[in-house]
């Protein structure tokens, strides 16, 4: 079980969330053509270490939040509000 | 379509059995050899799974193609190949995936006899429950969808579930059972042996089978692969073909490229041995639950991914509680069942639920990769179809519609339809 810290509610079960994926991407600029829009749509960095990436607090306080999570070990290093910038990097 | 290749040397046989039976069982060889890795090879397979041996297996038998070195980071059938639940079948509602995994399983059909070994393929049958009307509707569509295309489907009413399932809670109030569709040519394999057959085959026709031997690094001249740095050392090569699914991401970044691809989580169980009691493949339509029994007794079942990107090969609590939940439903029987074991692997989610065997931007290099949930069914026609794809440096028909590219033209095989999110699909 994940214990996801929520900027708001503390630390919480997993299940009280629901996952919506990579949050390094980033919707362009209407005229930012066809490739840029595939990029934000399809493809993804995929890595194998640290994530950033949304979770809906839906059963807590129905936030969506950021959270850096790693793909290998299931840590968790930080998590952010939905406006807010999650620190740098992780080592 | 099937050329007939010549058989290989070292057969097994009755015959073979009863001599060296009387003669202390002296005779047999290993199955493959360890070689040392060659400097360079006409074509290097990444990945020592199913999908990597049956293409070296099909790159050597039907193409004539035998300088190949299959290259795996640890011993081979250990990743996914290891980790799947056995179910074989050709079930699906879209052409291109019909095409292709009827291909599949037809090649499953005569795979004991082209390996000569006993990958104990049993086709018992597959089962789809469905629970109400709508659902009814969509499954005898995809039902006539293959027929159409000359694949085995039948609808069965509750009563005819019921005399073939009786251990299923056909009259559930909450979830009644309206029916199901029966693929009676889908059934299961044995894993490990589909991996050994593959790999002793491969071996025996000339193919290098190197394990213990991690690429990190795939090198390009000119826009031109000529091979793959590892763990062993360099070791050059005209083409290089990755079927490392799970994994296909991060080969994928050593060559510069970026995937429709998320790598997620799917767990398995298997409880303890019982009595005869499933002898058929059953998946549940109101939940993600599919079941069979095998031979040792033990019934195998599997369910949803875990729904987050993760490369963890385990799998986590809140899964396991929805799947005993599920299988209850199903079979309220089984909830005085222990289970023994449980496992995950990982699977390469793409956006929209179906693979890929293409070519890539970069000259020489071939990917394989994307299975989502349906990579063991299709590792036959996976290695005939990547085999095909390498040695002309064109797909085959079976795979032309397998490409990464099909998601920037607006032409996804969504099977689903959930959209560009792979932890949905």
């Amino acid at each position: 079980m994940h214990l996801i810290p929520c900027p708001y509610c503390g630390q919480r079960p997993q299940d009280e969330f629901h996952y919506r994926g990579d949050a390094t991407v980033k919707r362009p600029a209407p005229d930012a053509g066809e490739q840029a829009f595939y990029d934000y749509v399809y493809t993804r960095e995929n890595p194998r270490g640290w994530h950033d990436e949304w979770w809906h607090h839906y059963a807590g306080c129905r936030q969506w939040i950021k959270v850096r999570r790693n793909t290998l070990t299931h840590a968790v290093a930080a998590s952010a509000g939905p406006a807010d910038a999650l620190p740098e990097a992780t080592p | 379509m099937l050329a007939r290749p010549e058989p290989i040397a070292d057969r097994y046989s009755a015959w073979r059995l009863l001599t060296e039976s009387l003669s202390s069982n002296r005779g047999w060889k290993p199955a493959w050899r360890k070689p040392e890795p060659k400097p360079a090879y006409d074509v290097i397979i990444v990945g020592g799974g199913g999908h990597g041996l049956a293409t070296a297996h099909y790159l050597a038998s039907v193409h004539g193609i035998t300088n190949v070195a299959v290259v795996e980071k640890g011993p081979i059938g250990l990743g996914n190949a290891g980790r799947n639940t056995t179910i074989v079948r050709s079930n699906y509602g879209l052409p291109s995936n019909t095409r292709f995994y009827e291909w599949s399983l037809k090649l499953w059909e005569g795979l004991e006899q082209d390996l000569n070994y006993n990958v104990m393929m049993s086709q018992r049958g597959v089962l789809n429950l469905f629970h109400s009307d709508s659902q009814r509707d969509a499954t005898a569509r995809r039902g006539n969808s293959m027929r159409l295309q000359g694949v085995d489907a039948e609808l069965l009413d509750r009563e005819q579930v019921r005399a073939m399932a009786p251990f299923i809670a056909i009259d559930n109030p909450m979830f009644p059972i309206f029916g199901g569709l029966l693929q009676r040519r889908g059934g299961t394999a044995r894993h490990d042996a589909v991996v050994w057959g593959f790999a002793r085959a491969a071996d025996r026709r000339g193919v290098d089978i190197i394990e213990h031997c991690e690429v990190t690094g795939i090198r390009r001249e000119g826009g031109r692969v000529i091979g793959v740095e590892t763990t062993r050392g360099f070791i050059g090569a005209k083409k290089v073909g990755v079927a490392v699914a799970g994994n296909t991401s991060r080969l994928a970044t050593m060559a510069g490229l970026k995937l429709p691809v998320e790598s997620h989580l799917l767990q398995a169980f298997v409880s303890e041995a019982i009595k005869p009691m499933i002898d058929s493949v059953v998946t549940f339509g109101a939940g993600h639950f599919y079941i069979s029994q095998s031979d040792k007794g033990g019934l195998v079942f599997g369910g949803d991914l875990d729904g987050y990107n993760s490369y963890s090969q385990r799998g986590n609590l809140p899964l396991v509680e929805h799947l005993m939940g599920a299988a209850v439903s199903m079979i309220p029987s089984m909830s005085r069942l222990r289970v023994l074991r449980q496992w995950a692997g990982i699977m390469d989610m793409t956006m929209d639920s179906s693979p890929f065997i293409c070519k890539t931007p970069i000259d020489g290099l071939y990917f394989n990769g994307g299975w989502c949930y349906g990579g063991f069914k299709a590792t036959p026609g996976s290695g005939w179809c990547f085999a095909h794809t390498i040695a002309n440096d064109a797909p085959h028909a079976f795979n032309a519609d397998l490409t990464i590219e099909r998601f920037r033209d607006g032409r996804m095989i969504d099977e689903r339809g959930a959209g560009p999110n792979p932890w949905a699909q």
